[in-house]
């Protein structure tokens, strides 16, 4: 393998990496500060990039289904949270796995009747439909280096609100310890509504930024999902930072994996992730008790 | 825990009164139809009681499809072509009105076995038409095996459905995976491309479709220089595309479906191998999926066993007759159930609408020559279709005909023991 082609798998294992960490980043929160394990984050992903088909369709605009995609997803979760996720905290994670598949299931028949069971593509806006032309063959779409950025700014957007705002501060304190915050008069519940309804916008925000590179087909959050929760647990559970470390990771073994060992290209991510474990039972950067 | 199992208990009974009540009503007849046809040896010599119905009494024909899940749209078209079909001939096969049971296959292999035995067991169908998934159909071809139970395949195309598990009571009225392909190697080779990478997703059917195309290409003279593989259901490509713009073969071939298929074009096309590397693929790359595919999918060239525009009296008027009663574009799985019904139609007339008359309806079905809307259609030793296949162009959003591939396309049928 020369330079050139080296560069170019790097650059495809990087933006695979990007966006899994995008899609994971919400399941990550959700997970890590609520302690819930919500397997209906893939459904929540297929949604958004479906909504993003038709709200594309019917305004024609990329910039519209964008934000109308993200604003329903968070008006969607604030209701779910509202009627089924809050009677979960604190319960044990059967309890938790039954009501998110079940969710899969209900969304999954949402899909079907809204938007039914066709294969759609969407449409990038124009400025970043061109492409770069990287060797003598092949080039790249501006999109997928517009999606690297992209996924890049909402991962700092991320770390900075939970660093340095107050919100973030008790949402911190309350991943720590969610009595503690109570007693000292803050309302966690509406924060856990918040958080709850960013995790799914952001589920939805992945589903419709990937749209346009990953076409919008049904059952297409289901493989998403399960590298979502190796990309979760490689990080270590509840950890923005780990997460993204842990999806550039997953990212360059499956790329390299592929041009390498070909025949374990299925396997590689899973291998990968059972190594660092042995290595790190709690994840990369993941707490000691968890 | 006793109220559990009391619980339970109640429920084995309740199944097992219902059951019960089925075969009262069903002996009566069985005994008078074996009075009145005198197939009392066939009747008794099959393992499982058929209701087998007096000649007033309807067909029953089983869907076993995919009405959920990513085939959904595959079993609602297979099973509407069906339907047509028997709708033109009043409601009847051979004479014979039809009811019939759907029952959904959710394309899931590991519930298979036990759905094909509901269908034959406990619905007791005169004819399993299914499915879709090839999984599924393997299942589904051990237990009409077992229970000698009549099934027509109307699209999975495992090759071994009519290869090594071929029997008396299985057809096929789709194709085998090997079939689209084989004809392909040619059609590539007279286009002067001599090194050709192949790509598609490593399971059987995807090694069965580059498989047939190997053995044409590797035939007419060309050379496969790397075949490209990638795990289902992923749809990261980028990868394997950087690959094949490194290698710089002649041309590629593939074969991908539904999402997958409309990624790996869209992918291809934005990379900008689509101008130096040619696409081609097995017809199932661009069936369905245009729409999605847009521009990405101009020009590319692909093998199937139907064109949509495909200029006969039979397709015209199935198309037409498909729009009207359904609503939508018919396409090539509307045909393969269409055809499903007109091969079970011969074989029923000629048996005079008796499905136990087991010998009569098989060798008047392996004779049939259809009038397919996809051109003249007849069935091999092994039960699979004797078909043309088609080169076709994606042209405005329709795959458009360019040339017969290759005529009359014969499956091998490597492994089957049925003679002709």
């Amino acid at each position: 393998m020369d330079l050139v082609t080296f560069g170019v798998q790097l650059l495809n294992a990087v933006q695979y990496g990007l966006v899994l960490f995008l899609v994971a980043s919400g399941l990550t929160l959700v997970f890590g500060i609520l302690g819930v394990i919500n397997l209906a984050h893939g459904a929540f992903y297929m949604l958004g990039a479906y909504t993003a088909f038709w709200l594309a369709a019917a305004t024609g605009s990329f910039w519209i289904a964008l934000v109308g995609g993200v604003a329903i997803a968070f008006v969607v979760g604030m209701l779910m949270e509202d009627v089924f996720v809050r009677r979960l905290y604190g319960r044990d994670h059967l309890a938790q796995v039954l009501l998110s598949f079940a969710l899969i299931l209900i969304l999954d028949e949402v899909r079907l009747h809204l938007f039914g069971k066709d294969v759609h593509s969407v449409a990038p806006p124009d400025f970043l439909q061109g492409s770069i032309q990287l060797t003598d063959t092949l080039s790249y779409p501006v999109y997928r280096l517009a999606v690297c950025l992209f996924c890049l700014l909402v991962a700092l957007a991320i770390f900075a609100v939970l660093r340095w705002t107050k919100i973030g501060m008790v949402v911190r304190a309350g991943a720590e310890n969610r009595e503690m915050v109570r007693a000292l008069g803050i309302s966690f519940d509406r924060v856990s509504r918040y958080v709850f309804a960013v995790g799914i916008a952001l589920a939805a925000l992945a589903g419709i930024v990937v749209a346009p590179i990953s076409t919008v087909y049904p059952g297409m959050g289901d493989g998403m999902l399960i590298l979502s929760f190796v990309v979760v647990v490689l990080g270590g559970i509840g950890s923005v930072a780990g997460a993204a470390i842990g999806a550039l990771a997953v990212g360059l073994t499956d790329t390299f994996g592929k041009v390498f060992f070909p025949a374990f290209s299925s396997v590689s991510v899973y291998l990968v992730m059972a190594l660092i474990l042995l290595w790190r039972p709690n994840g990369i950067l993941g707490r000691r008790e968890v | 825990m006793q109220v559990k199992n009391r619980a339970t208990g109640t429920r084995v009974q309740r199944g097992a009164i219902r059951e019960a009540r089925m075969s009262d009503l069903v002996t009566p007849l069985l005994d008078r139809r074996k009075l009145v046809t005198g197939a009392v040896g066939l009747a008794a010599a099959s393992a499982l009681p058929r209701p087998a119905l007096a000649q007033g009494a309807p067909l029953k024909v089983g869907f076993m499809l995919p009405y959920s899940g990513t085939y959904a749209k595959l079993g609602q078209f297979i099973d509407a072509g069906f339907r047509l079909y028997v709708d033109q001939k009043g409601g009847k096969l051979g004479g014979r009105a039809v009811t019939y049971v759907q029952l959904d296959d959710e394309s899931k292999p590991e519930n298979g076995t036990d759905n094909m035995n509901r269908l034959v067991s406990r619905d007791k169908v005169d004819v399993v038409v299914g499915t879709v998934h090839s999984g599924v159909a393997m299942a589904m071809v051990k237990v009409a095996r077992d229970t000698n139970s009549l099934l027509i395949i109307p699209n999975a195309g495992a090759n071994d459905a009519t290869g090594p598990l071929c029997a008396p009571n299985i057809f096929r009225t789709s194709f085998s995976n090997w079939q689209p392909n084989f004809p392909m190697g040619k059609v590539m080779y007279d286009a002067g491309h001599r090194n050709v990478a192949t790509i598609t997703r490593r399971y059987a059917a995807g090694a069965e479709q580059m498989g047939g195309f190997k053995e044409g290409f590797t035939k007419a003279g060309g050379k496969v220089v790397e075949e490209l593989t990638l795990p289902f259901p992923e749809v990261e490509f980028q990868a394997l595309i950087t690959r094949i713009a490194t290698l710089k073969p002649d041309a590629v071939h593939c074969f991908f479906a539904g999402g997958g298929a409309v990624k790996f074009v869209k992918d291809y096309a934005a990379a900008g191998l689509a101008k130096s590397i040619p696409l081609y693929g097995s017809g199932f790359l661009t069936d369905g999926t245009l729409e999605a595919q847009g521009a990405a999918a101009e020009g590319i060239k692909t093998t199937l066993h139907y064109a949509d525009d495909l200029d006969n009296p039979a397709n015209k008027a199935f198309l037409a007759a498909f729009k009207a009663k359904v609503g939508q574009e018919g396409d090539i799985y509307a045909v393969q159930g269409f055809d499903s019904a007109a091969l079970l139609d011969v074989g029923l007339t000629a048996a005079g609408g008796d499905v136990a008359a087991r010998p009569k309806l098989i060798s008047a079905m392996e004779g049939a020559k259809l009038d397919s809307p996809r051109g003249p259609l007849s069935f091999n030793r092994a039960h699979n279709p004797i078909q043309n296949v088609y080169l076709r162009e994606v042209k405005n959003g329709r795959n458009a005909y360019v040339a017969v591939a290759q005529a009359n396309v014969d499956d091998p049928a490597r492994g089957c023991k049925l003679s002709a």
